[in-house]
């Protein structure tokens, strides 16, 4: 059976609080990996963590393999998880990978058996509606290609609130999407770039038209994605007055706060570790989305 | 046979292995918001090194700060921190409860800062040693400290009188001669060294040829540097009487054993940590097994062996 999960409560509200991770890397075992559209989806079985929060994230390395040849990938990779449910031995995770560099081609590449090393759970989960608005009931999520990973675990948990969802995914064209199955349980509107699936254009003009609405503050924005687009979304729910939490990427060596590499500036100036004050944050209290060097895998 | 004895002191602290983490490497107090209190069960260091603290308090370099490169990475942080009376007020107290002694690493850009540094750190109880970085600019002669032994041996000479507890040096690799610098440090009254700091280092990005990183050029870190760090580390630990701690890229038993081997009183661990948050205690554990298989029973049985061709017999 899984650990149960230890919360810590210092300044946050308990149902907010952050799963903490078991101290150091620990070997899980890769049970699947499937494709999803232009993904992967793999899934490992974590035999002594406990069950993350949505919005939290893993350092993940493949056991073998990792580094070797070429000397990269070196550093763990950081993923948040896309789903996380109790399972025979265990706490099943699944994450999302997109092909793009030497770790994630890596990751992309793991086969059922194979070991992977994991920290986790990792960072602060996103926030209930009503812990960031007072009048807001309701959930809009927007995710955009390979970020909606966070989004199908998140919505998971909102429904089991009873909190009413609304999801809005977002691809550039075939070959960047994937993931839909994570939804496959629930109605979602799409977007694609070149017209391939839903509207064509950006997820950003469904959110819009949401947004146009006389109720658009009874909901907080949740929204996952490539820089451009949360940044779009930042903006735009701040015009509007709206509660948003974005869950950002950036470049991350170690996860727990001593890197010190993920710096995100701040609306007031200087910076914040997306790994410990994320990466999960307020759209309110950065200064954007847009950091620079988040390609390089 | 039982446990080896790992135990030594090290400039007059007591520390029960010779596993420490390099400055900068590892925050205790994140560490403990992500763990919890499971990480001061099982501190993986013999001793705690603090992040660099500066008189005033520091934002950090603009992002990108990483640039991962075969076997290593090289960063460009900018030693973000709260400055000396924000780090006495807000991160002291909860480092003292560490279950290790304390090193505080601070940083000036000249003599007058460093001494107000090394009195504000130096009378606080829970404070074991400071660990000086002198990889910067004196803003007087416009001299990095450490490249340069006269002053080094000035620094460490007008800090000396102001504190009894131990002084270290942190020293750059970025010179021609590290010992001379060592030599330096000791002769200002330095009770013990600790290097290598990252090694200068570039990276552009591939599409714009532009510096991929914000601040233009950083340090690298990590595998790739451990033999220079190995054999600059042999050179200090030949050239000076006072301790050396060794670090650069080491991320297992037998590499702190060849630190070891090759003159270092104590090893420190850096980028490893970002593997694994526990990697000081995989590589305590693995370096006992390396001493057990030898037959030693204590840490202080390994024999110096230097890096110079028949200057020492096997240590069996």
């Amino acid at each position: 059976m899984a650990a149960k999960p230890s919360v810590a409560t210092t300044g946050e509200r308990p149902a907010a609080g952050r799963v903490l991770a078991p101290p150091g890397r620990r070997l899980a075992e890769v049970i699947e990996n499937r494709a999803s559209g232009g993904y992967r989806i793999f899934s490992a079985l974590d035999r002594s963590g406990p069950e993350p929060r949505a919005g939290q994230f893993y350092m993940l390395a493949a056991a073998d393999s990792w580094g070797a040849g070429a000397g990269r990938p070196y550093l763990p990779r950081a993923f948040s998880v896309a789903e996380a449910r109790p399972d025979e031995g265990g706490v099943r995770l699944e994450f999302l990978v997109d092909d793009v560099g030497p770790g994630t081609a890596r990751l992309a590449a793991l086969g059922g058996g194979e070991g992977l090393w994991i920290t986790g759970p990792l960072g602060r989960p996103f926030s209930f509606p009503r812990q960031l608005a007072p009048e807001a009931a309701g959930a809009i999520l927007v995710g955009g290609g390979v970020g909606l990973a966070p989004l199908a675990i998140w919505r998971r948990e909102l429904a089991e609130q009873g909190v009413p969802v609304r999801t809005l995914l977002g691809f550039r064209d075939r070959e960047h999407s994937g993931g839909i199955d994570l939804f496959a349980c629930c109605e979602v509107r799409l977007a694609s770039e070149d017209g391939h699936a839903g509207h064509r254009g950006y997820v950003t003009d469904l959110l819009g038209v949401l947004l146009e609405g006389s109720d658009a503050t009874s909901a907080a924005v949740y929204a996952c994605g490539p820089p451009a687009m949360l940044e779009a979304v930042r903006a735009m729910t701040i015009d509007r007055g709206i509660a948003a939490e974005l869950a950002m990427e950036t470049p991350m060596a170690c996860g727990f706060g001593a890197c010190m590499g993920c710096a995100v500036p701040l609306a007031g100036g200087g910076y914040t570790r997306l790994c410990v004050d994320g990466p999960v944050v307020r759209a309110d209290r950065i200064e954007t989305a847009v950091v620079e060097g988040s390609g390089h895998r | 046979m039982s446990d080896p004895d790992l135990s030594l002191n090290l400039c007059g602290i007591r520390l029960s292995h010779p596993i420490l983490n390099g400055s900068g490497t590892f925050d205790a107090i994140a560490a403990r918001r992500a763990f919890g209190e499971a990480i001061h069960e099982r501190f993986p260091f013999s001793a705690f090194v603090s992040k660099t603290i500066t008189p005033a308090p520091r934002a950090g370099n603009p992002p990108p700060r990483l640039f991962e490169t075969p076997a290593g990475m090289i960063n460009s942080i900018g030693l973000p921190n709260k400055g000396l009376n924000g780090f006495l007020a807000e991160d002291l107290p909860r480092l003292v409860e560490l279950p290790v002694p304390l090193i505080v690493s601070v940083m000036g850009t000249s003599a007058e800062e460093f001494r107000l540094l090394v009195e504000g750190v130096a009378e606080r109880e829970g404070v074991a040693g400071i660990e000086l970085n002198v990889s910067c600019p004196n803003v007087k002669s416009g001299l990095i400290v450490g490249e340069e032994p006269s002053e080094t041996l000035a620094l460490t000479r007008a800090l000396r009188p102001l504190t009894a507890k131990p002084l270290i040096v942190k020293l750059t690799p970025n010179v021609a001669a590290p010992a001379e610098v060592a030599q330096a440090a000791e002769q200002g009254g330095a009770d013990g060294v600790s290097l290598v700091n990252t090694l200068k280092a570039s990276a552009l990005d591939p599409a714009t040829l532009d510096p991929w990183l914000g601040a233009g050029r950083g340090g690298l870190s990590g595998p790739a540097i451990r033999p220079i760090a190995l054999a600059q580390v042999a050179e200090v630990a030949e050239a000076v009487a006072i301790p050396v701690i060794g670090m650069g890229g080491i991320e297992s038993g037998p590499d702190a054993l060849a630190f070891l081997a090759a003159g270092a009183n104590a090893v420190a661990v850096g980028s490893a940590n970002f593997r694994d948050p526990m990697a000081g205690e995989r590589i305590r554990r693995e370096l006992a097994d390396e001493l057990r298989r030898r037959g030693l029973e204590r840490l202080a049985d390994l024999q110096y062996q230097g890096l110079s061709p028949g200057a020492s017999s096997s240590s069996t």
